[in-house]
């Protein structure tokens, strides 16, 4: 590969140091995940005031909108690691692409539910087929067509292969899921944060909303490293590295 | 909130039929999405140990072909 690529980033694609490295790392990211999403859980469902229109209903945005942020950010890095996957044949961009594809589907599923929950009282539907909750839905079967077809083959990289193929082409709804409130006459709101310019919301009720947002980025990346590493233990069982492993955990 | 009572805060405004069982799915789905791998890698290294434990006995099983 490149040589301008450091020698500690080729050292952290080799499975037993990357399994190391995650291990270190996990305990500190869900410790982090929890610590920010139990602050970030009283800021928005004790000190935030009651919206002035929608009364207390809207504090269900907690939980969606970070959510539905990590459904898209989840499936942006499975296709930016599919690519790696599919032009370096690095196990480990293989690995991190397939183990995020889990992850992102159920941020997507909570997305759905939990939008659907808030539709109902605010909309008077649980459903309707407008075009920022269709794209959602297609971002659903999109990891499920990933996980699915992952699993279809006996050999395991052949199908992550195949999997990170059908990940790269979905990567065009991203962009149609983010735009579709403003491309689209939606049912659905617009964006009130905005990286760019000011947001359209309170800062009693925005610093809970991105506090939540920080824990389920340090979420995902304790359930990635946890996931990642069982599946290089799985990937490498014939190697000396984890049979020590597995023999140190037997006698315990 | 209304009030600062516990049960004002339960009722969120009569939205608690919405908001709770959002929150519900939020925790269940993350905490079943965080136990299943630890439920894969234990079962992973049972299998593998049986797979070890079985090539050893072999390994003992037959004798070396020259003293």
């Amino acid at each position: 590969m490149a040589n301008w690529i450091p020698l500690w980033l080729h050292k952290l694609g080799s499975p037993p140091i990357f399994y190391r490295f995650a291990g270190v790392l996990r305990p500190w990211m869900l410790a982090l995940a929890v610590l920010l999403g139990a602050v970030a859980l009283y800021g928005g469902l004790v000190l935030a005031p009651p919206d002035y229109q929608q009364s207390d209903a809207y504090r269900i945005i907690f939980i969606h909108v970070p959510s539905a942020w990590m459904s898209l950010f989840i499936y942006g890095v499975m296709a930016v690691a599919s690519f790696i996957a599919l032009v370096w044949r690095i196990k480990l961009a293989e690995v991190v692409a397939m183990e995020s594809a889990p992850i992102g589907a159920a941020f997507t599923f909570i997305t759905l539910v939990t939008g659907s929950l808030w539709g109902k009282p605010m909309w008077g539907t649980w459903w309707t087929w407008d075009a920022r909750l269709t794209s959602e839905l297609v971002l659903l079967f999109l990891y499920l067509g990933v996980i699915g077809l992952y699993h279809s083959f006996e050999d395991r990289r052949q199908g992550a292969r195949a999997a990170a193929f059908l990940a790269i082409i979905g990567i065009i709804n991203v962009p149609i899921v983010h735009f579709s409130v403003n491309w689209w006459n939606t049912l659905h709101q617009g964006s009130t944060v905005r990286i760019l310019g000011p947001s359209k919301m309170s800062g009693d009720m925005l610093w809970p909303l991105l506090t939540m947002m920080a824990a389920t980025k340090f979420y995902y990346l304790a359930s990635l490293f946890s996931r990642v590493r069982v599946d290089l233990l799985a990937m490498e069982s014939g190697k000396d590295w984890v049979r020590q492993i597995a023999e140190r955990e037997g006698r315990q | 909130m209304s009030g600062l009572s516990l049960s004002g805060f339960f009722a969120m405004g009569g939205y608690a039929a919405y908001i709770w069982p959002a929150y519900a799915v939020f925790f269940i789905v993350l905490i079943a999405d965080f136990i299943a791998p630890s439920l894969r890698r234990r079962r992973n290294l049972c299998e593998l140990r049986t797979r070890l434990a079985r090539q050893a006995a072999r390994a003992t099983r037959t004798p070396p072909a020259s003293p």
